[in-house]
């Protein structure tokens, strides 16, 4: 079953195409990769999947939603975590969850709840009365997921959610994505990093704003007879020109 | 409803916890408030008045001790011939000589008028004028035969505090709502979490104004206490309706505040949205809506331009209320202008932040 369905979606900013007839579907539970150069047109696919962005022709359904008409029940049934993490950092810890578990309409004892979970994963009491500012990049990055999930969405779009962070943490962070995946969220994931490309279970590589492979990165890989993703990266991009 | 309540919670902890805000918010009214109220006056108080007493009479005498006990003078002593006049002024020991001609109270009984000499110090124009009307109308006060003419009203001290106060009160709702609204939206769009917000099933209309009303709340706060100072240490006069005065600040504050998101539906950066805040919103509050300078005494080009400057409505409408005791029936003009303006720029906003999000 498809819980995200795009078909020829398009986005033209005047004459520029920055998305242009794109279709692929989303399996429940799977981890998506979406990879491409800057400037390939991923965040503006994935602002329109995530009912920010007015889509100029084609659509797309999201948890059964149509993202054109219906961009707010979309929003209550995503998660969504951006590359800067996008948590407050002049609030502490729990008064970040206060807001968001208060934004996605969650019930006061659920929050509750939430922050013990929280304090109870970071191995430390105080860590909820620390602003988020103070706190390690990890942590924040670790945290900025914990808070896209608060409302426990069928899906979560994370924009290069692990820019900037040590290859351990990174790690981490990706053991933690194949746990919420095992449950059955899906998680829609757009990169820079080859390597992790490795850990999606399909791949869709944009190249100036169409789609110009997708597939398993098995698949991709014997298909252009290459030996790793980031050789798959290279032989695409090098026929785009935005880049 | 819970979202917006926790939405609001959200904003005053940014505001609480940022240094900077708190000064803006809290240290500047203040801060203009007393330079306003103690350093920059357009009054005089205990300017040196040296005395050329050339009769020497009973009435010069008694002119003499009016002038010292208004307060507005000390003495700087007295001289006796023209050649002290130059080295008084110079080494700055008087700013004002009062010579009373010879055979003063003689000339007073016979002809009915006397002549006081006033020599000031004109380095300064606006001081110099200042300190002769205060002399003539203490000699006019005194002897009501020598016919100075002069009379002020509403501000019968000229006293400036009563001025400035009002353009304070529109310099701080600028501040604190269009400057500080901006900032802190674009504050969230340089961070993400705007994005964050958006991407949420919060409608764009609530998360505005979740964000914007603390301002409203805490610049009304911060007017309040403006007043109250102004009232008890200044003495400034607050004659017409409290309620109106609340009523026309929540209007100016509306224009504000949708200036300040049409700043930040523009602006991708903190700085830019800085610059066109204070630029272009705080600088004709202080410069043209006659705060600074008379409305009147402008060149006609600015005058034209003065009439887009919401501030000059809002100045004539306290100014009105707070000095004159005015009410709607003499203000709704202003109002009116006040209003559409107002809506014109909500409007705008809106359409700018919607086409924003699109």
């Amino acid at each position: 079953m498809s819980i995200i369905q795009v078909r020829h979606l398009s986005k033209h900013f005047g004459s520029f195409k920055a998305v242009d007839d794109i279709s692929f579907e989303v399996r429940k539970g799977e981890i998506f990769g979406f990879l491409g150069a800057n400037g390939a047109g991923k965040t503006t696919a994935m602002r329109m999947l995530t009912g920010l962005l007015q889509p100029t022709s084609g659509e797309a359904t999201v948890a059964g939603f149509d993202v054109g008409s219906q961009p707010e029940q979309v929003k209550s049934r995503i998660g969504y975590m951006s590359q800067k993490f996008s948590l407050y950092e002049d609030l502490t810890l729990a008064e970040n969850v206060d807001f968001f578990g208060g934004v996605y309409g969650l019930s006061d004892e659920q929050i509750r709840r939430k922050k013990e979970e929280m304090a109870e994963d970071l191995h430390d009491p105080g860590a909820m009365s620390h602003l988020v500012g103070s706190l390690p990049l990890g942590w924040k990055q670790k945290l900025s997921f914990v808070t896209a999930m608060l409302h426990h969405p069928d899906i979560v779009f994370l924009d290069e959610p692990t820019g900037g962070v040590d290859p351990i943490t990174r790690r981490n962070f990706w053991k933690r994505l194949y746990k919420e995946a095992d449950q059955g969220v899906t998680l829609f994931v757009t990169t820079h990093y080859m390597d992790e490309a490795e850990y999606c279970d399909r791949i869709a590589m944009m190249v100036d704003g169409r789609i110009a492979a997708i597939g398993t990165p098995a698949e991709l890989k014997r298909e252009m007879n290459a030996a790793s993703m980031d050789d798959v990266f290279v032989k695409l991009a090098r026929g785009g020109v935005r880049s | 409803m819970t979202a917006f309540l926790g939405f609001m919670r959200k904003e005053f902890f940014h505001i609480f916890r940022d240094k900077r805000s708190m000064y803006v918010l809290f240290g500047l009214p203040i801060v203009q408030l007393l330079l306003f109220g103690f350093a920059i006056r357009n009054e005089l108080n205990q300017a040196d008045l040296a005395i050329w007493d050339r009769s020497g009479d009973e009435i010069t005498r008694e002119l003499t001790n009016k002038i010292f006990a208004s307060g507005t003078f000390v003495s700087a002593g007295v001289i006796h011939s023209e050649s002290e006049i130059d080295p008084l002024f110079k080494s700055g020991r008087a700013r004002q000589i009062v010579v009373f001609e010879p055979d003063f109270a003689e000339r007073l009984a016979r002809e009915g008028t006397a002549h006081v000499g006033l020599i000031t110090d004109a380095s300064d124009p606006n001081q110099a004028q200042i300190l002769q009307a205060a002399v003539e109308s203490i000699v006019a006060d005194a002897r009501p035969t020598m016919k100075v003419s002069v009379r002020m009203l509403y501000n019968p001290q000229l006293r400036s505090t009563n001025l400035f106060v009002p353009g304070l009160i529109a310099i701080i709702l600028m501040i604190v709502n269009a400057l500080m609204t901006s900032i802190s939206i674009t504050r969230e769009k340089e961070l993400g979490t705007m994005e964050a917000l958006l991407a949420s099933p919060l409608p764009p209309i609530q998360i505005i104004v979740g964000k914007v009303i603390p301002y409203l709340v805490l610049s009304l706060v911060n007017v309040t206490s403006v007043l109250v100072v102004a009232n008890v240490v200044f003495k400034v006069p607050f004659v017409g309706s409290i309620p109106l005065f609340f009523a026309e600040a929540v209007l100016f504050t509306m224009t504000a505040l949708s200036l300040g998101i049409l700043i930040s539906t523009k602006a991708k950066t903190q700085q830019v949205a800085m610059f066109v805040a204070l630029g272009g919103l705080l600088l004709p509050t202080i410069l043209l809506s006659g705060f600074i300078f008379p409305v009147e005494n402008m060149a006609r080009p600015l005058q034209v331009i003065s009439n887009v400057v919401p501030a000059r409505w809002f100045l004539e409408i306290v100014r009105g209320i707070l000095l004159k005791g005015n009410g709607l029936a003499e203000l709704w003009e202003e109002t009116l202008i006040l209003a559409v303006m107002t809506a014109g720029f909500i409007a705008l906003s809106l359409k700018n932040f919607k086409i924003r999000l699109e």
